[in-house]
């Protein structure tokens, strides 16, 4: 299947495309398409979304779009379904939360965003914004002293207190990295293009930001349920 | 694919662990289909037939029928064969020790198992495929019609090399598999056909060897899966084991016999002994007790009482192993209890008080004034699911017209990264087709292949998750390293069954790529298994139809032939015997004749006139089996059952309690 479309008329009908992936006219299934998540439920390049709406959307497309629809169809149709709904359903997944649709958005205009996968990530990311160097450091102490008394089965009530403290303070520096999101995005939703480059490159550092703030919080978690 | 009759049957299929069903959409009411002897439910037991030197290939009987192999002929019957489905040797060990499983001896790890019966070796898919087979023929006994396509269920927590196993299954039986369904999905179908229903239900399905939950939203038609759970070895099996396991053990302890060292009549005695214990299972799903009572080897009986406090606190450890896969949905999904509109109740093991207890505890029913849905039988709904969903892939019913499934993926799908940790690339309850791309790179100058080991698991290390396949990308055109940007495509399809494919950016070229899936068979392998099939051109069918209605008959009329050399033919009147001897000598005569329905209904009145025969022979078996004999001649091989001895349980309770 080497056929992508950009076309912006129908395979079948030859009318005009709204929607990359249905032909509004004829209801076919378009050809494996190159659009983006956003153009998939022909939204604007922005991070308000109504996420309601979004799943009527969803659903919508889905009625016309899924295999089980093309069950009868030709084999060259129901490759495209398969195409067509797997691109919908990513776009769905990754638009209807707010964390992934900002990421996404990001790369989209060219930004290196921290990978998530363990096997990238793991050395590059793991560097503690500069502000919390002292604060990490002595977590890592506490977290490392919890482990060894675990393993030799010791309790130690106020080293418990100490940490769980610390992961409610983690918490609400999570809580202050999402608030800040929300006021980047609203920029990049509403300014002109200087604000635009500058609300991707604090939502980029956010972004990064907030995914250490996340895995200290869960090795605290994991330290403290273990 | 586009000359195929507008308004071809699609059949829905219900390949189970203790039983299986075929069901199909008749006007607006899913209904089952019966089988040859009237009941909606095929045992999933196959067992080898002995080998007519006349005719080299091997003949298998399924079902019913079968049982009383598994009991007389151990070593030539199976049950509980989705156990094995998609699985290697190292998964398997404690299936081992459990189950009368008897594998090939040469099977090497990472190899496809194959399972010896009698004196042949098949793999799990075949076994299933001679389950499928018989299903499609009661469905085409039951049309007058070839049947050549099928929805056919999952557990909705099957893995990739699982499911594939079941589609391989299905085309071995002659069956294009439209669909895979997840069976508790295929449950909500099934319920939310005739209610216009919207908000968040569960589905639990604890069924006789494996358990899954779902938590799914409904909403105007659409079926829309959040997160799903379960456990592909956990059901009524594992409660049947342990109570077998305590009676092994005291029938040694007390009676100094030790079953599970006796290689032949052992083996005998434990399935008669398994029978008997599942039968008090299914008693104390409704009495406050239930009664064992059986003749053992040399004379002694074995008895005891069982009362259902004792029994539900044996079984609580089985039970609470499907809490943990509920609150993990519940979590994915995103929901607390309080929010679950409706549990519904699936599989012969949720007739269980003590599950419906559990059920009950975990979503606070009770607490909200609420009932689990039980109305449809919870041994048929998932083949009534089927039969939805293949209505609508075969859209012939207005009643499914604005259904849709839209199902998730159970485990995450990831690539091996460096240090053997997977890097995940879709993650689990992604709603299903979903995709992903990666990019690849080579490490050496000139390198023109690049494996790649696609896992599914939710663990951390490859070492911990399921092996998939190992894919090799082929054809790379030298170049320095790390130059080559190698584009691959990862895509789970509607089955849940991952596709991919792969390009090289920089030169344009298409990577070749070579699947080597780590438990499962090639497609040249599958097409090696396909059953023994006539051709399903129309035009044959009616010829395919009388051959297999002679054939019925035959199978009949020889065993009937043997009647009068059996003991329990001394315990039917003579009244009966004679009623026997006339519809046998009306088969004769009519056998060689054209006519179809003739054939089978002189068929159906000999097997009913031998029903109590039948009926005293089974008894016999049970019985003597238990004496240490069986009911072959002593010149049939008997085939030493060494995987048998070890058949243990933990003992939660001294067994005193246990009266």
């Amino acid at each position: 299947m080497s056929v992508s479309s950009t076309s912006t008329i129908c395979w079948s009908c030859g009318e005009a495309l709204s929607s990359p992936l249905l032909c509004p006219s004829c209801g076919k299934v378009q050809p494996p398409s190159l659009a983006d998540y956003f153009q998939v439920f022909s939204l604007p390049r922005k991070l308000s979304i109504d996420v309601a709406a979004l799943e009527r959307e969803f659903h919508r497309l889905s009625r016309r779009l899924h295999p089980d629809r093309f069950a009868r169809a030709t084999a060259e149709e129901q490759q495209w379904s398969l195409a067509a709904t797997a691109l919908l359903n990513d776009a769905y997944r990754t638009l209807r939360d707010p964390i992934q649709r900002t990421e996404y958005l990001l790369k989209l205009e060219g930004l290196e965003i921290g990978e998530e996968h363990a096997g990238k990530g793991k050395s590059a990311d793991r560097q503690p914004p500069a502000d919390l160097l002292e604060e990490v450091f002595d977590l890592n102490m506490q977290l490392e002293e919890m482990r060894m008394n675990r393993k030799i089965g010791e309790d130690d009530p106020a080293l418990q207190a100490d940490l769980t403290k610390a992961r409610t303070r983690f918490e609400m520096l999570l809580a202050e990295v999402d608030t800040s999101l929300q006021s980047e995005g609203n920029r990049w939703d509403e300014g002109d293009e200087a604000a635009r480059t500058k609300a991707a490159s604090a939502m980029a550092a956010l972004l990064d930001r907030r995914r250490y703030l996340r895995n200290l919080v869960r090795d605290v978690s994991e330290a403290l349920s273990a | 694919m586009s000359e195929e009759s507008p308004n071809e049957r699609v059949v829905g299929i219900d390949l189970g662990t203790t039983n299986s069903l075929v069901a199909y959409m008749e006007g607006s009411q899913p209904v089952v289909i019966p089988g040859v002897d009237g009941s909606n439910l095929v045992p999933s037991i196959v067992a080898l037939d002995p080998v007519d030197p006349e005719n080299p290939r091997p003949t298998v009987t399924v079902g019913n029928s079968a049982r009383r192999a598994l009991i007389e002929n151990p070593e030539r019957a199976i049950y509980s064969v989705k156990r094995l489905m998609g699985r290697g040797l190292e998964d398997v060990q404690d299936e081992l020790k459990l189950f009368p499983f008897h594998l090939a001896e040469d099977i090497e790890a990472g190899e496809v198992l194959r399972i010896r019966l009698g004196d042949k070796t098949f793999t799990p898919s075949e076994i299933s495929a001679y389950i499928l087979r018989q299903l499609k023929r009661n469905a085409e006994r039951y049309f007058g019609a070839p049947i050549t396509k099928a929805v056919i269920t999952v557990p909705a927590y099957f893995n990739d090399a699982q499911r594939q196993a079941t589609r391989d299954a299905g085309r071995m039986a002659g069956l294009d598999v439209l669909r895979l369904v997840n069976e508790p999905t295929a449950a909500a179908l099934a319920y939310g056909l005739d209610r216009e229903k919207e908000g968040v239900i569960a589905v639990y399905d604890l069924g006789g060897g494996t358990f899954d939950i779902s938590i799914l939203k409904l909403n105007d038609g659409i079926f829309e899966v959040i997160a799903t759970n379960g456990d592909t070895h956990l059901g009524g099996d594992d409660i049947d084991n342990l109570l077998l396991a305590v009676a092994l053990d005291e029938i040694r302890n007390e009676h100094g016999l030790d079953l599970r060292q006796r290689a032949d009549a052992g083996a005998s005695a434990i399935q008669a002994l398994r029978k008997a214990v599942i039968e008090a299972k299914i008693t104390l799903s409704s009495e406050p007790s239930a009664k064992l009572d059986i003749e053992l080897p040399g004379g002694d009986r074995y008895q005891r009482e069982i009362p259902r406090d004792v029994y539900e606190q044996l079984i609580q450890p089985v039970l609470s192993r499907t809490a943990a896969p509920c609150k993990q949905a519940l979590a994915d999904a995103g929901v607390t209890p309080d929010q679950i509109n409706e549990v519904v109740l699936v599989g012969g093991s949720t007739r269980i008080p003590a599950v419906r207890a559990l059920v009950d505890e975990i979503f606070q029913l009770t607490a909200r004034g609420k009932h689990p849905h039980t109305e449809l039988n919870p041994d048929e709904v998932v083949a009534l699911g089927a039969a939805v969903q293949a209505s609508i892939l075969a859209g012939s019913s207005t009643t499914t017209e604005e259904l849709l499934l839209l199902d998730v993926t159970p485990l995450s799908l990831g690539i091996e990264a460096l240090g053997g940790v997977v890097a995940k690339i879709i993650q689990r309850n992604s709603t299903i087709p979903a995709s992903a791309v990666e990019h690849f790179t080579t490490g050496v100058e000139g390198q023109t292949n690049v494996a790649i080991h696609v896992l599914q698991g939710e663990r951390e290390l490859a070492s911990d998750c399921r092996s998939l396949a190992r894919f090799d990308l082929k054809g790379i055109p030298p170049m320095p390293a790390g130059l080559p940007r190698i584009e691959v495509k990862f895509l789970i399809d509607a089955n849940g069954i991952l596709q991919v494919s792969a390009r090289e950016q920089r030169s344009g070229t298409e990577s070749q790529i070579e699947v080597k899936p780590t438990y499962g068979l090639t497609d040249e392998q599958v097409e090696g298994m396909i059953l023994d099939s006539f051709d399903n051109a129309e035009a044959d069918f009616e010829a395919r139809q009388l051959i297999e209605a002679r054939l019925e008959a035959d199978t009949i009329l020889s065993a009937v032939a043997k009647a009068p050399t059996n003991p329990a033919w001394q315990q039917i009147s003579e009244h009966e015997k004679a009623a026997i001897e006339a519809a046998r000598q009306h088969l004769i005569a009519t056998k060689p004749g054209g006519d179809l329905q003739a054939i089978r209904a002189a068929t159906t009145t000999l097997d009913h006139a031998t029903r109590n025969f039948a009926e005293k022979m089974m008894e016999a078996a049970v019985s003597g089996a238990m004496r240490g004999k069986t009911m072959q001649t002593a010149s049939e091989e008997l085939t030493p059952v060494a995987d048998e001895a070890e058949i243990h349980a933990p003992h939660p309770f001294a067994r005193a309690e246990f009266k």
